[in-house]
């Protein structure tokens, strides 16, 4: 099938990112999927500073700013309110980070992937709390820097397994995307915009702030995490049903993580843990795909 | 048609006659007849709304916020704990402007646990900027429903009907139920003036600098003020039409009384009692009820006090490490009128503790016996 990408633009220049910031791209790409019948909901995060500061905001579609961990529950309420009045056609997409996600809003998230609430949830994933100054989260992986995991004392614990948490709810559809394949993650959000009942978007998005890397470099960074295995991209249908949508090349992940001073400090043994780690981890996934 | 129905299910009626649309709740003794009684409602077609049935009284709130922005009627009730994990989406709520309506059944915090009656719950979410109205009968909670969503629709802020756990919760009582079209004349559906629409996209909340920000706050305070005259209006225009006023106050027998007591919920009733019994004796004594706290209608309290010599408070809830909430508020208010009557504050009912009419009665001798109040609030024990 091939894909047709709007050319329209539904965020202005202007807006507050930072340079290379791949939670910007990452926005630009979802409303390309979805248009300009959308209406976001947007917890605390990076992206609420990006959208400007009033009276001003950079997103062209309604956008409803709201409480760190709310951002399914009030989605739940706008998609409940569209529906009593007759409103079929509004998409109705909550837009986190990482936090927000895997953290804080993953109650509320969790209660309304369970009542299979329509609306699309996409999480951008930057792998930590950026707004506040790059402190670790649930999403940070192992071995990262982060202002609250020093170099001293990385993170120790893996990253959490949050696109299994998700569609373990046995929700329609959720998958993996990245900004650095925006034909497959526009791809994904037009699919998910095709179906009713809550979907999820994991989107990796690279962060230059905080993984102190070359702003111009978050589009390769974004790729060789693909093809390292480290965020393989993938689609889970119903729960059940896994599908890989992107072969990877199998580099080694010391191609990824060399392009990124948060893991500068790592000793050779522990690259050769996260080596280890990430082929299991493909591993598995490649044998759910097949099962 | 008049009904024998207890207190939550009245607020159910009111809720059902008013049309809402969205409702969001997560059950919470003992508020949870309230949203049951609802979902039967919405189940056999007598209420054409959405209801979410959410996993915290957080994600309720959260609901109520995101379906009100959307252009909705929304309704949540709660008590205690439950308003307690809300709070911070109470003060988004007002913060946003949306006329949400919560029913709070008032219910003690733990620990210990007590499920039991305390205001304690409600006082303490009364710098959330939501208006705040406190029930003594169940016809006073099924009608103020009502007269809340036309207030906060008019006024852009949400409205906290707050009712005593037990005493009206679960006791049942003859209520008049409106007319399904006489409501509708007194509070047609819901026209938003601001909602989020994809013909007219606008960003809700975003990042607002210092100068903004207060003067965001100013109007809040602006909408506070006028939701008195507004709510007035609103008690009036329903009387009008259904026969029944409540008041922002109620002062009962307080022409030349030496001695006011300040009363709320249902304790007002009890107390009523009392005072017709001691003013059959000869006492000079009189009631005040405060049925409206927020916006605190400080002309009509002042006007009822300033010239009673002795003002006793009945508290039914403690800010701790100062005293009585009531007393507070009441002492407040007086201090800028030049006759400033002695207020004796009184901390009793906590958890539930029966306030009966001898413990009323014991307050106003107390009171009526001391020259000077003490600085602190006065307990009125039970067991201990
Ligand atoms: S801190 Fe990172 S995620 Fe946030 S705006 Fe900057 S680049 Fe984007």
């Amino acid at each position: 099938m091939s894909l047709v990408v709007s050319q329209e633009e539904y965020i202005s220049p202007g807006h507050m990112a930072c340079p290379g910031c791949g939670a910007t791209l990452a926005m630009r790409y979802v409303l390309k999927g979805l248009g300009k019948e959308t209406i976001i909901v947007l917890p605390a995060s990076c992206w609420s500073v990006i959208d400007g500061v009033f009276p001003y905001s950079s997103v062209k579609v309604p956008l409803f700013h709201t409480a760190f961990e709310t951002a399914a529950s009030v989605a739940s309420g706008i998609k409940a309110a569209l529906e009593v009045q007759g409103d079929t056609e509004t998409t109705v997409l909550a837009f986190a980070g990482d936090g927000a996600t895997f953290d804080i809003g993953l109650q509320a998230l969790s209660g309304a992937a369970e009542r299979n609430e329509d609306f699309i949830y996409v999480c951008y994933d930057n792998e930590a709390y950026m707004n506040t100054g790059i402190q670790r989260s649930s999403a940070t992986p192992y071995g990262a820097w982060t202002t609250t995991t020093p170099v001293r004392h990385p993170k120790d614990r893996p990253k959490k397994r949050i696109l299994e948490i998700i569609a373990a709810h046995e929700i329609p559809y959720a998958a993996t995307a990245s900004i650095g394949y925006p034909d497959d993650l526009i791809a994904k959000v037009t699919k998910a915009k095709g179906i009713s009942g809550t979907r999820f978007i994991h989107v990796f998005s690279p962060c230059p702030t905080g993984w102190k890397s070359e702003a111009s470099l978050s589009i390769k960074i974004a790729r060789l995490a693909v093809h390292t295995k480290v965020f393989p991209l993938y689609e889970v249908e119903n729960g059940f049903t896994f599908h890989i949508n992107m072969e990877p090349k199998n580099l080694p992940v010391e191609e990824y993580l060399k392009l990124q001073e948060r893991f500068a400090h790592l000793a050779e043994q522990e690259i050769a843990f996260i080596q280890k780690n990430v082929d299991e981890e493909w591993e598995h996934l490649l044998k759910r795909a097949l099962y | 048609m008049i009904k024998v129905i207890v207190g939550n299910h009245a607020v159910s009626y009111g809720v059902m006659l008013s049309r809402a649309q969205v409702i969001a709740a997560y059950p919470i003794t003992p508020q949870t007849s309230i949203v049951e009684e609802l979902s039967e409602f919405c189940a056999d077609g007598h209420l054409n709304a959405k209801f979410i049935k959410v996993e915290s009284e957080h994600s309720a709130m959260a609901c109520c916020i995101g379906a009100s922005a959307a252009g909705a009627r929304a309704f949540t009730a709660t008590s205690s704990q439950g308003l307690a994990l809300m709070h911070e989406m109470l003060h988004w709520a007002s913060g946003a402007r949306l006329p949400i309506v919560i029913a709070n059944v008032n219910r003690a915090l733990a620990p210990p646990w007590n499920i039991w009656n305390d205001q304690t719950d409600s006082l303490s979410q009364r710098d959330t900027g939501w208006l705040q109205f406190y029930c003594e009968s169940n016809q006073e909670v099924l009608d103020t429903v009502i007269q809340a969503f036309k207030i906060s629709e008019e006024v852009l802020l949400p409205t906290m009907l707050v009712m005593d756990a037990f005493f009206l919760s679960h006791t049942a009582e003859a209520v008049e139920i409106p007319e399904t079209e006489d409501v509708d004349r007194y509070l047609p559906g819901y026209k938003p003036r601001y909602k989020l629409d994809v013909k007219n996209p606008h960003s809700f909340g975003s990042l607002a600098t210092p100068d903004y920000y207060q003067g965001f706050r100013e109007k809040i305070q602006e909408a506070m003020k006028r939701a008195k005259e507004v709510a007035i209006k609103a008690d009036e225009d329903f009387n009008n039409i259904f026969n029944r006023r409540y008041g922002i106050i109620e002062e009962y027998q307080c022409e030349e009384a030496e001695l006011v007591l300040v009363t709320s919920g249902t304790v007002t009733s009890t107390s009523r009692t009392v005072i017709d019994r001691l003013r059959k004796e000869g006492r000079k004594v009189g009631m005040l009820k405060i049925r409206m706290f927020r916006p605190f209608p400080f002309e009509e309290v002042t006007g009822a006090l300033k010239d009673v010599e002795k003002v006793a408070v009945v508290d039914r809830g403690i800010s701790f490490g100062h005293g009585g909430i009531f007393a507070q508020e009441i002492k407040s208010a007086l201090y800028s009128q030049s006759s400033k009557p002695f207020i004796f504050s009184y901390i009793t009912g906590l958890g539930g503790m029966d306030v009966t009419p001898q413990v009323i009665t014991n307050i106003i001798c107390d009171a009526l016996e001391r020259n000077t109040p003490p600085e602190e609030s006065i307990w009125i024990r039970g067991k201990l």
